[in-house]
């Protein structure tokens, strides 16, 4: 992987024996950059950015005992709901199988294309993306910068200082007020914030997001990207030879040398690279990396170096393309004089897309299948059987009828596998249905009962027999059962 | 092993060494991002102006208080206090509603529950067990026998005022010990535990030969008074139905000699007084809805 081996380096590294402790950060002022990468970039940061804003005012209908927020955390209730589909706390596995299926489609695309997550995609790229066009706007660009950190007076600098740090708590207050809105009935909440009548907890989150945002987008940034996040470490143990990456192409780069040299070299039929040194790839780049050092950790493969050599190319009257997506064994096996080989379809593509397949499936499959009434049973611990006075044997168990429709409804509790077994109910319940006892469950609510089952019958020593409870609805007929035993002496 | 090699500069990274080299491996001597060693420096302020805030070190007899005078238990009371409050609306509900009225309620019924359960492990439990199950000489709550009544207002009777306790208005029933005060003979008394055993149909012991008719005679004597002429027991005086499948202190042939040689008094201590009232209600409706409630 590294390269650095192959290509020489630019700077000789310095060794200085009374190093400081700690290493002052290289602040990074990439400039701006036009070009095919920028624009996908603007593409994405209008759309995610937009989702991001705008989602918490859609509205989604779903009758009159539900809220009608398309995405909605109702922490208060313990519910999640997704457009038409509700979750309650006990299906917390879809989340799981969210957050399996996000690193599957992670591990995919870095076996496809690299870093496509970090480059286009990670909220950190993205507001930091933002923050940057933010702090070039109101101070230019790097060399316009420090041309005016000599020449300008110093009120206007304060003023423009000034300006960037309150648009870029703009956003991040905008940013934070977005967050909360997930978690309450958006346009009641921004109306509350507004009058000032919104809970305490509603403010503290923006502050914290606010302060969270305005922190890593504006001052911490690649830094981020370098030290704090795990992924940089882990991708590379996931990607290979194959996979596509945004890539300096030494072969047809070096020897580098300037404009002049190079036209000079070719005119005189020596052999000289299309790297005319320009630096702007460096420039340009967010976390500050050498591209031309080869895949490095700390490069998010966001594209803009590309449209920067790309742009000089154009100048200088070179094709385009001198960095560019390929992939590492390609440019070697140019250099060896070989042809280019792209194989996406590989053992690693096909198995992550695969088991994103089969994760996927089995996920749409659940939520598909899954009824609207549950009912989850616990047998008493202690004791685990009671003798009566008549002789017989009675178990108790504690039933939990779930009911996710949003009607009340009546709900006939059976119980099956005890000979000769005698359910009783426990609470205010006296209506039957056939014999079986009723019990009506609210909207979208939960009901927990006992339940006690008696059996006369000679039960054989130390018997556990299966039983089966049963919870049917009394006027649609819907059933679903939960297993446990009856345990005997 | 480790080795030690001074002021090395690494060849690929060019980075210098911590001198420090473990089977080959070089451990390269990186400089600390600066944000990080300040949060570092920061974590060490935070715990010197911790250390002067909270309690912290141990002295010979006591500690550091720490100036803004923390103290757990404090806290405990502060944290008991709020949750009072938040059991208030409930609380004042369960003292409203009479017995009936909680168990007819699933949401009360729920709340008596849960907080029954918690005061029968904090009182009761230490003699009827946690799932109240309870042992030799302490009634099982599960079941459907109950010496001094099933109903609600029974169960709560004898929760307030115990049995054969120090309250005024307590249980009192009395096993007399018929062997040990010589009321009756040996005889008499093995005679009359064969009965008891006959009357709820316990096999009889190889090599016993039961006098049914004298022990019917020494029970109708001396035991019906109490239990009954057909052993069905009477919840009044606390004597227990013998003609069920329940034993409190065993129903084979020795327990019953020993019963009736020495007596029973087993005693409840009465919790009115140390427990508050909705507690008891609470407790009440918790042994009720066990499932043997009347």
């Amino acid at each position: 992987m590294n390269m650095a081996t192959k290509v020489e380096r630019l700077d000789e590294p310095e060794y200085d024996d009374d190093a400081p402790l700690y290493e002052a950060r290289r602040k990074i002022y990439p400039i701006a950059v036009h070009g095919t990468f920028r624009k996908i970039k603007w593409t994405l940061l209008i759309v995610t950015l937009g989702i991001y804003y705008l989602l918490p005012f859609l509205r989604w209908d779903r009758g009159p005992n539900a809220p009608s927020q398309a995405v909605l955390v109702d922490l208060a209730n313990g519910r999640f709901y997704f457009f038409f589909i509700e979750i309650w706390p006990q299906e917390i596995y879809y989340v799981t199988g969210l957050l399996i299926l996000a690193a599957l489609v992670l591990f995919l695309m870095n076996a496809v294309a690299g870093r496509l997550w970090c480059g286009y995609l990670c909220p950190q790229t993205v507001w930091t993306d933002l923050f940057q066009a933010i702090e070039r706007m109101v101070e230019g660009d790097p060399r316009e910068r420090r041309e005016k950190l000599k020449t300008a007076s110093r009120g206007r600098r304060a003023f423009e200082a000034a300006s960037k740090h309150t648009l870029w708590l703009m956003v991040a207050w905008w940013t934070g007020g977005a967050w909360v809105l997930y978690f309450a009935d958006a346009p009641t909440l921004v109306w509350q914030l507004f009058t000032g009548t919104a809970p305490m907890v509603a403010y503290l989150w923006i502050a914290i997001l606010t302060f969270t945002t305005y922190v890593l987008a504006g001052h911490m940034r690649e830094q981020v990207c370098t030290y704090m996040c795990p992924w940089p470490r882990i991708q590379a143990a996931l990607t290979d030879e194959y996979a596509f990456n945004v890539t300096y192409r030494y072969d047809r780069g070096e020897p580098r040398g300037s404009f002049k040299k190079t036209e000079a070299l070719r005119a005189a039929g020596v052999p000289a690279g299309d790297c005319i040194d320009c630096k702007q790839c460096v420039a340009a780049c967010p976390t500050g990396v050498d591209i031309r050092l080869g895949s490095q950790l700390a490069c998010i493969q966001c594209g803009l170096c590309i449209d920067a050599c790309d742009t000089v190319m154009n100048k200088v009257g070179r094709p385009t393309g001198l960095i560019a997506y390929d992939t590492e064994m390609n440019v070697e096996r140019r250099m060896k004089g070989l042809a280019p080989v792209t194989k996406v379809l590989r053992a690693r593509t096909l198995l992550y897309a695969g088991l994103i397949v089969i994760v996927g499936g089995i996920m749409v499959a659940t939520l598909a299948m899954r009824g609207s009434e549950g009912v989850s049973v616990i047998h008493d611990r202690n004791p685990l059987f009671v003798r009566l006075s008549d002789g017989s044997l009675r178990n108790a168990y504690t039933l939990r009828i779930v009911n996710k429709q949003s009607l009340p409804r009546r709900f006939a509790i059976a119980v099956d596998g005890v000979p000769e077994a005698r359910l009783e109910v426990v609470g205010g319940i006296s209506v039957t249905e056939n014999g079986h006892p009723v019990v009506e469950v609210g909207p979208d609510q939960t009901y927990e009962l006992r339940a006690l089952v008696s059996t006369s019958a000679k039960l054989p020593a130390n018997a556990s027999l299966p039983v089966t409870f049963s919870v049917t609805d009394v006027v649609g007929g819907e059933t679903t059962t939960a297993p446990d035993h009856f345990k005997g002496p | 092993m480790a080795e030690h090699h001074k002021n090395e500069v690494d060849a690929v990274t060019g980075v210098s060494t911590t001198g420090h080299e473990w089977d080959g491996i070089r451990e390269l001597n990186n400089p600390l991002p600066r944000w990080w060693l300040w949060t570092f420096y920061a974590t060490i302020v935070w715990a010197f102006l911790y250390w002067i805030a909270y309690p912290a070190w141990p002295l010979v007899s006591g500690y550091t208080s720490g100036v803004l005078g923390w103290k757990s238990r404090e806290a405990v009371q502060v944290q008991l206090a709020d949750l009072r409050v938040q059991r208030g609306a409930f609380a004042e509900k369960l003292e409203a509603a009479s017995l009936e009225q909680i168990e007819a309620s699933p949401e009360l019924l729920a709340f008596a529950r849960a907080q029954g359960r918690a005061a029968f492990g904090d009182n009761c439990a230490p003699c009827h067990g946690s799932g109240a199950a309870g042992s030799k000489g302490y009634p099982n709550l599960n079941d459907d026998d109950w010496m001094w009544g099933g109903s609600l207002e029974q169960i709560q009777q004898t929760i307030l005022h115990g049995i054969r306790s120090t309250d005024a208005d307590a249980h009192v029933g009395d096993m007399p010990a018929f062997g040990r005060d010589g009321l009756l003979q040996r005889p008499e008394i093995v005679a009359v535990a064969d009965y008891v055993r006959s009357l709820s149909d316990l096999p009889v012991p190889k090599g016993v030969t039961p006098d049914l008719a004298k022990g019917k005679e020494v029970f109708a004597a001396n035991c019906a008074a109490c239990h009954g002429a057909d052993g069905k027991g009477n919840i009044e005086l606390g004597a227990p139905n013998l003609t069920d499948g329940i034993w409190l202190y065993g129903s084979d042939r020795d327990s019953i000699i020993a019963t009736l040689t020495n007596g029973r008094a087993g005693i409840m201590p009465a919790w009115a007084g140390r427990l508050d009232p909705t507690t008891i209600k609470a407790l009440t409706v918790y042994v009720h809805a066990l499932g043997g409630g009347q």
